[in-house]
C-alpha cells in the first residue's frame, strides 16, 4: 500500500512538473507565421528571404524554446489587404499561429493589426512603414521593428534640406504607405521651413513614370521625393535619368529604398542617391558574419526588412524563453522589459506605442568607381541616434501612450 | 497662352507626346494579338510573357555574350518567334478544333510557367538594361525634354505596325493568310501549305511581342512581372479595337495611350482604369469593337 502511494505521489510529481511546462505553451508548439509578398514587387525585399531570416533566428535556439518546438510557416498576401486579413484569421483561428511576422505593404499590415489586436496575438512588423501602425492604429501586441515613414522622412528629408534642397515635389504610390510617407515628409520639410510645390499619386505597380516625372520637372522643385517602394522606385529612378532630371539640377530622393532596389538599378543609375536605412550588411563584424550566413542560404545579401525579421523573431523567442510561456500578455511584457540586443539593433528598446527604437543610418549610394564589388553599395554618411530617429511616442497618437 | 482646366499647354503637349509613346507600345503588342486572333482564332494569353522573354533575351545576350542592343533587336524577336513556333507546333495546333477557351487556358498556363521560371531564376526586382549609346541623350522641344530613345521607339513601332498592316491587307501573302482563315480546306486545295503558314503566323505574332520587349528593355526594368503589368491593358485595347482587326489594334493602341496620358494629368489616380472604362462603354455600344465586324 505504502509503495503504491509512494509510486502514485512520484508519478503525480513527475506529471506535475512535465505537464504544466508544456501546457504553458499553447498546443505545445511556437508557431511563427511569416506573411509577405512572395511573388509581386516586394518579393525581393521581403519574400522568402524574410522566412529564411526567421528560420535563422529559430535555429539559434535549436528550434526549441520553453520546451516547445518552434515552427515557421509562410504565406503570400499578394499585396492585397483582404487576402492578408483572411489568411491572418485562418492562421489565428485554426492554424495555431502564435505570432505573425513581417507583412510589408502597410495596407495589408493595417488589416492584420486589427485582427491580431482583437485576438491577442503578437504581430512583429518588419516590412510595413505606415506610422499609423504605431500611432492611431497601434496595438498592445503590435511591434513596428525595422523602420517607419517618420524615420525615413526625418533621415532623408532632413539631410537633403541641410544640403539646401528646400522645395519638394512628391511622386507618391496611391495607397496607405505612400500617402503616409508623403505626409510625414511634408511635415518634416515644413517644420524645417521648406515648401511643397505639389504632388502626384500613381497606382501601385506602375511601369511608366514619365508622365509623373514630367509633372515633377515642370514644378520647379529642388527635390523630387519618391514616396513609393520596390519596383516602383526602381522604375522611377531609372526613367528620371532618361528624362535628364538629375542632369538639369533637380535631385531625386528615394524616401524608401532597399538594397535590392539599388542592386536592380545598378550603381550607374543609382549613384549618389541619399537614403535612410535601418540596417546595412557591411557595418561591423557581427552584421557581416550574419549576412554571410544569410547569403549562403538566400543567394543575396539581406535587406533591412529581412534583417529586421531576424531581430524581431529572435527577441520574441528570447522573451518566450524568459517568460516560460507563449501567453501574449506575459511575452509582450518581457519584450518591453528586455533590451533588444543583436547584430541588427544595439541597445534597442520598445516604446509604449510598440515602436522599436534603435539607431538608423543615413547612407549614400556609392559610385561604380567606389564600389569594390557585388553588394558594396552604401557609404554610411552618419548614424542617426535612436532618440532622434523616430517620432516621439507621445506625438504618435497611439492611445497606449500615457 | 491658353490653358485648359488650369493645365498649361506645355504640360499638355508633353503628356500627349508621352501618351503617344506608351500608345505605340500598346499598338505593337495588340497588333501581335490581333494578327494571332485574326488568323488563328487563338486568344494568346502568353503574349505578355513572351514580351517579357524578349526583354530577357536582350538582357541575356548583353550580359553573357556581350551582344548589344542592335543585335538584340534582331536576335530576340527571332528567338521568341522560334519559341512561339515550337509552342504552336507541339501544343497549340492540337486545340484548333476545340472551343477558343482551350487555347486561352493553354496560353494562360504557359504564361504562368514562363513567368514563374524567370521569377525563380532572376527575382522580381528586375535587371538593368542600358540605353544604347547612339540613342542616349535627348532633345529639348521647348515644352518638354524628349529622350532620343523614346522618339526612336515611336518611329520604330509605327513603322512596324503599318508595315504589318500593309503586308496583311495589301499583299498577295496577306491575301493567302486571310483566305486561309476563311476557308483553310479550299486554300489547301490550291496547293498552299496551311499548317506551315499558320505556324509562321503565330511565330510572327509573338516575334512582335519579343520585339516590343527589346524596345521596352532600356525604359523599364527587365523584370519577370513586366508582361503581367501590360497584358491586361493590351487585351482591353484589342477588345476595344475589335478582335482580329489589325488597323483597329493600331489605331486604338495609339488612341488609348493618348487618353491615358491625359488622365495622368487631370486625375492620375484613375490612370490605370481609364482604359477599362472605355472598354466597358465600347462593349455596351458596339460589342464587336470600334473596327470589328460581327462574325
Amino acid at each position: 500500500m505504502r509503495t503504491l502511494l509512494l509510486a502514485g505521489t512520484a508519478l503525480l510529481t513527475l506529471a506535475g512538473t512535465a505537464i504544466p511546462a508544456a501546457a504553458q505553451v499553447s498546443d505545445n508548439v511556437i508557431r511563427i507565421g511569416v506573411m509577405n509578398d512572395r511573388s509581386g514587387i516586394y518579393a525581393d525585399l521581403a519574400g522568402e528571404g524574410s522566412a529564411i531570416a526567421a528560420r535563422m533566428a529559430a535555429e539559434e535556439f535549436g528550434n526549441k524554446v520553453a520546451g516547445a518546438p518552434v515552427e515557421i510557416v509562410v504565406a503570400d498576401h499578394q499585396n492585397k489587404a483582404d487576402i492578408a486579413a483572411s489568411k491572418a484569421r485562418e492562421w489565428v483561428d485554426t492554424g495555431g499561429v502564435d505570432v505573425i511576422a513581417d507583412v510589408p505593404n502597410s495596407a495589408a499590415a493595417l488589416a492584420v493589426q486589427g485582427i491580431t489586436k482583437d485576438k491577442k496575438r503578437i504581430f512583429l512588423m518588419s516590412g510595413p512603414g505606415a506610422t499609423a501602425l504605431s500611432g492611431a492604429q497601434c496595438s498592445p501586441y503590435g511591434f513596428q521593428w525595422t523602420y517607419d515613414n517618420y524615420a525615413m522622412a526625418a533621415g532623408t528629408g532632413r539631410a537633403l534640406y541641410e544640403q539646401g534642397k528646400k522645395k519638394w515635389f512628391f511622386v507618391t504610390a496611391d495607397y496607405a504607405f505612400g500617402q503616409s510617407l508623403e505626409e510625414e515628409t511634408t511635415k518634416m520639410v515644413k517644420s524645417l521651413g521648406g515648401t511643397i510645390s505639389g504632388s502626384v499619386r500613381h497606382p501601385l505597380g506602375t511601369s511608366d513614370f514619365s508622365s509623373f516625372l514630367l509633372q515633377a520637372q515642370g514644378s520647379g522643385a529642388d527635390v523630387i521625393g519618391l514616396a513609393n517602394a520596390g519596383g516602383d522606385t526602381v522604375n522611377a529612378v531609372k526613367q528620371a535619368a532618361e528624362f535628364g532630371i538629375t542632369q538639369s539640377g533637380q535631385s531625386l530622393a528615394g524616401l524608401l529604398m532597399f538594397i535590392t532596389d539599388v542592386n536592380a538599378l545598378g550603381l550607374q543609375s543609382a549613384q549618389g542617391l541619399m537614403l535612410t536605412t535601418g540596417f546595412y550588411w557591411d557595418m561591423d563584424d557581427q552584421t557581416r558574419e550574419w549576412s554571410k550566413k544569410f547569403e549562403a542560404k538566400a543567394g543575396k545579401k539581406p535587406t533591412m526588412v529581412q534583417a529586421g525579421v531576424y531581430s524581431a523573431v529572435k527577441h520574441y523567442l528570447k522573451s518566450v524563453e524568459a517568460a516560460k510561456t507563449d501567453d501574449a500578455d506575459k511575452v509582450t511584457a518581457k519584450m518591453r522589459e528586455m533590451p533588444v540586443e543583436d547584430m541588427f539593433a544595439k541597445k534597442g528598446r520598445i516604446a509604449a506605442n510598440g515602436r522599436m527604437i534603435h539607431d538608423m543610418y543615413l547612407a549614400q549610394v556609392k559610385t561604380p568607381a567606389e564600389s569594390k564589388g557585388a553588394w558594396d553599395y552604401y557609404k554610411i554618411v552618419k548614424t542617426i541616434p535612436a532618440d532622434t530617429a523616430f517620432m516621439d511616442p507621445k506625438q504618435s497618437g497611439c492611445a497606449l501612450v500615457k | 497662352m491658353f490653358s485648359l482646366l488650369g493645365v498649361p499647354p506645355q504640360v499638355l503637349f508633353g503628356q500627349l507626346l508621352l501618351g503617344l509613346i506608351n500608345g505605340s507600345f500598346y499598338a505593337l503588342l495588340s497588333l501581335g494579338l490581333a494578327v494571332i486572333f485574326g488568323m488563328l482564332n487563338v486568344i494568346n494569353f502568353a503574349h505578355g510573357a513572351l514580351y517579357m522573354v524578349g526583354a530577357f533575351v536582350a538582357w541575356l545576350l548583353l550580359t553573357y555574350l556581350g551582344l548589344g542592343y542592335w543585335w538584340a533587336l534582331v536576335l530576340a524577336p527571332l528567338a521568341v518567334g522560334l519559341l512561339g513556333i515550337a509552342l504552336e507546333k507541339s501544343m497549340l495546333s492540337r486545340l484548333y478544333k476545340l472551343d477558343h477557351l482551350y487555347g486561352l487556358l493553354l496560353t494562360f498556363g504557359l504564361a504562368l510557367i514562363l513567368e514563374g521560371a524567370f521569377r525563380h531564376q532572376y527575382g522580381v526586382s528586375g535587371q538593368p538594361y542600358p540605353i544604347p549609346a547612339a540613342l542616349q541623350g535627348g532633345q529639348n522641344l521647348g515644352f518638354m525634354f524628349l529622350p532620343n530613345y523614346r522618339a526612336w521607339v515611336v518611329v520604330a513601332s509605327l513603322t512596324i505596325c503599318f508595315g504589318t498592316w500593309f503586308a496583311i491587307e495589301r499583299t498577295k501573302l496577306g491575301a493567302y493568310l486571310r483566305a486561309a482563315t476563311e476557308n483553310p480546306t479550299l486554300v489547301q486545295a490550291f496547293g498552299i501549305n496551311v499548317p506551315v503558314m499558320v505556324s509562321l503566323t503565330y511565330g510572327f505574332g509573338v516575334a512582335l511581342a519579343g520585339l516590343a520587349g527589346v524596345l521596352a528593355a532600356p525604359i523599364y526594368q527587365v523584370s519577370p512581372l513586366m508582361g503581367t503589368n501590360l497584358i491586361i491593358i493590351v487585351f482591353a485595347v484589342v477588345v476595344i479595337g475589335g478582335m482580329g482587326s489589325i488597323l483597329g489594334a493600331i489605331v486604338t493602341g495609339l488612341g488609348l495611350g493618348l487618353l491615358e496620358g491625359l488622365t495622368k494629368v487631370f486625375y492620375p489616380e484613375a490612370s490605370n482604369i481609364v482604359v477599362f472604362v472605355v472598354m466597358a462603354i465600347v462593349l455596351l455600344i458596339k460589342p464587336a469593337g470600334l473596327f470589328g465586324r460581327e462574325r
